[in-house]
């Protein structure tokens, strides 16, 4: 029989992630529902003055997505560890970044493409207007996968601990804290009237970095934690 | 000659040599450390005049500097054993970088505590969101998660490998962390007021803080040399030298 | 006498000056017991365990 080659190998990890991922849809849905919740507990909190909304919503609408895919982060691995799928990836003969990059993907088309697609309707909520929104759902589509692919490596290092969702969350945020900034600067600054280049430039060159550094250093850290 | 060199050099990474040598060591840096600092901080208080600007409330700089440049210092030596640990799958190397980490993150959290008394006096607020004490903040969080990642993970080789991958990853974002929150510190309040001191520091000022620079590098020295020994002990406990280590030792 | 009270008032930032060499002292000043307190503890449960072991195979 000859060896699956290593694009069949990817695009049936791909498509069995997706599959497992929509069989529970709970899941997918409590990450996207917990993002609307968070957005809209702020007005809540700060109050209904659209000119200070305004003002907060990139921050606000940011760290709430930074939440939101840390929440699903957890499970990228672990279901796979309790069957014992995770020891059978392991012993594939592709090498497992790859293998682990399709992990990422799938992740991302669960928990991170979802917030982009309701971003835009938290940033009417919060009073932003349609440039600005635009400039928003951009900064996120480029944003989110480095989200996914830096909390693939802290979710590879918790694999099969106790206490570890929480710990991802400590691992991971400040290793976040850069996406962040220029994320929500993006916005800011849109808003302000001055240039994004750099803001995008800046997601741009985290998005191909984390690209390539984030599932080498997921591969090793499976190879940790399983060996 | 070469290959007599890598000879000592291997003699001293495996545990059971290194440890007496480490006991030998210690004293001769904790008694440094002392006499540095007795140094500094006479220079620091009694040489150095009075600031006409910021009074007397300046020599705090004496220790929040040292202490935030050995915060950084000692992560990035950490990221550096860890990496040796992790590739060449050297223990002592690991059980190096785990003792690193609680003396860092000290010097992290005392350089937050010290910049913000410094920072009352001078600026009225004690938390200011410059770029450097932003740094120096997630510093402190990248500490903690290294730790705590270290101590949930039961298997101590696990541990140690796990958190050696997690400095690593951190010592490569900690220049794009530092950078992008110096961005972010200047796009927001422009080029604000930052706790530098003034631009010509008087000599006895400049002497008696790298004194206690070096000061604070040797106490480093000292108590990770000690804590190493503790985890040597640790790690090692199924080994006869660590056994027959400790039935003499009573 | 005033020489003494006058260093320690540190032109009225007494409290700032010393309240951050206090804490650095007692920091540094603790994790040094805790790490000698550390290894006190580790030897006598290394030693417990080698006694234990030595009782078992008499």
């Amino acid at each position: 029989m000859t060896e699956p080659s290593l694009i069949t190998a990817c695009r049936s990890m791909l498509a069995r992630d997706l599959v497992l991922a929509m069989r529970r849809r709970a899941d997918v849905l409590t990450t996207l529902i917990f993002f609307l919740i968070v957005v809209s507990l702020f007005p809540l909190g700060v109050g209904p003055e659209i000119d200070i909304l305004r003002e907060i919503a990139p921050g606000v609408i940011w760290v709430a997505a930074l939440l939101a895919s840390m929440l699903s982060l957890g499970r990228l691995f672990s279901d796979d560890y309790q069957d014992g799928t995770l020891e059978q990836i392991l012993l594939l003969p592709h090498p497992l970044a790859i293998i682990v990059l399709n992990k990422v993907v799938a992740h991302w088309l669960v928990s991170g493409l979802p917030l982009v697609i309701f971003s835009p309707l938290l940033g009417m909520q919060l009073g932003l207007n349609a440039e600005s929104i635009g400039i928003l759902m951009v900064t996120l589509i480029l944003g989110t996968p480095v989200l996914s692919l830096l909390g693939s490596v802290g979710a590879a290092l918790t694999v099969g601990l106790r206490g570890g969702g929480v710990l991802v969350s400590l691992l991971v945020l400040p290793l976040y804290i850069p996406v962040l900034i220029f994320g929500a600067g993006a916005v800011e600054s849109a808003a302000a009237g001055l240039g994004v280049e750099a803001h995008m430039s800046l997601l741009g060159a985290f998005l191909a970095m984390s690209m390539v550094m984030a599932p080498w250093a997921t591969a090793a850290a499976l190879r940790i934690s399983l060996d | 000659m070469a290959f007599q060199n890598s000879i000592i050099w291997l003699y001293f990474s495996s545990p059971k040599n290194f440890y007496p040598l480490a006991g030998k060591l210690i004293p001769v840096f904790a008694v440094l450390a002392v006499v540095l600092t007795v140094i500094g901080l006479y220079i620091g208080f009694f040489v150095a005049p009075t600031d006409y600007q910021q009074g007397d409330s300046y020599r705090i700089i004496f220790i929040h500097v040292p202490a935030a440049w050995m915060s950084m210092f000692i992560y990035i030596v950490m990221a550096m054993y860890a990496f040796v640990g992790l590739v060449w799958n050297i223990k002592m190397s690991e059980m190096m970088a785990s003792a690193m980490a609680p003396t860092g993150a000290m010097f992290a959290f005392i350089a937050l505590w010290t910049g913000a008394l410094w920072g009352k006096p001078t600026w009225g607020a004690y938390w200011v969101w410059d770029a450097r004490l932003t740094s120096e903040l997630i510093l402190l969080f990248l500490y903690i998660g290294f730790m705590s990642l270290e101590s949930a993970i039961d298997d101590p080789r696990r541990a140690a490998r796990a958190s050696a991958l997690i400095a690593v990853v951190g010592v490569v974002n900690v220049p794009i962390i530092y950078f992008s929150v110096k961005w972010w510190n200047t796009l927001h309040q422009g080029a604000s007021v930052s706790p530098t001191m003034a631009p010509k520091m008087a000599a006895a000022m400049l002497n008696s803080m790298m004194i206690m620079v070096f000061a604070f590098w040797m106490y480093s020295i000292a108590v990770v040399l000690m804590r190493a020994r503790n985890i040597i002990l640790e790690r090692e406990k199924q080994t006869t030298w660590v056994q027959e280590l400790v039935t003499n030792k009573k | 006498m005033s020489d003494i009270s006058e260093f320690f008032a540190m032109g009225g930032y007494a409290f700032y000056v010393w309240g951050s060499y206090g804490v650095t002292a007692v920091f540094m000043l603790i994790e040094v017991i805790l790490v000698i307190r550390n290894k006190r503890t580790i030897l006598q449960r290394l030693a417990r365990m080698v006694r234990m072991n030595t009782q078992v195979d008499k």
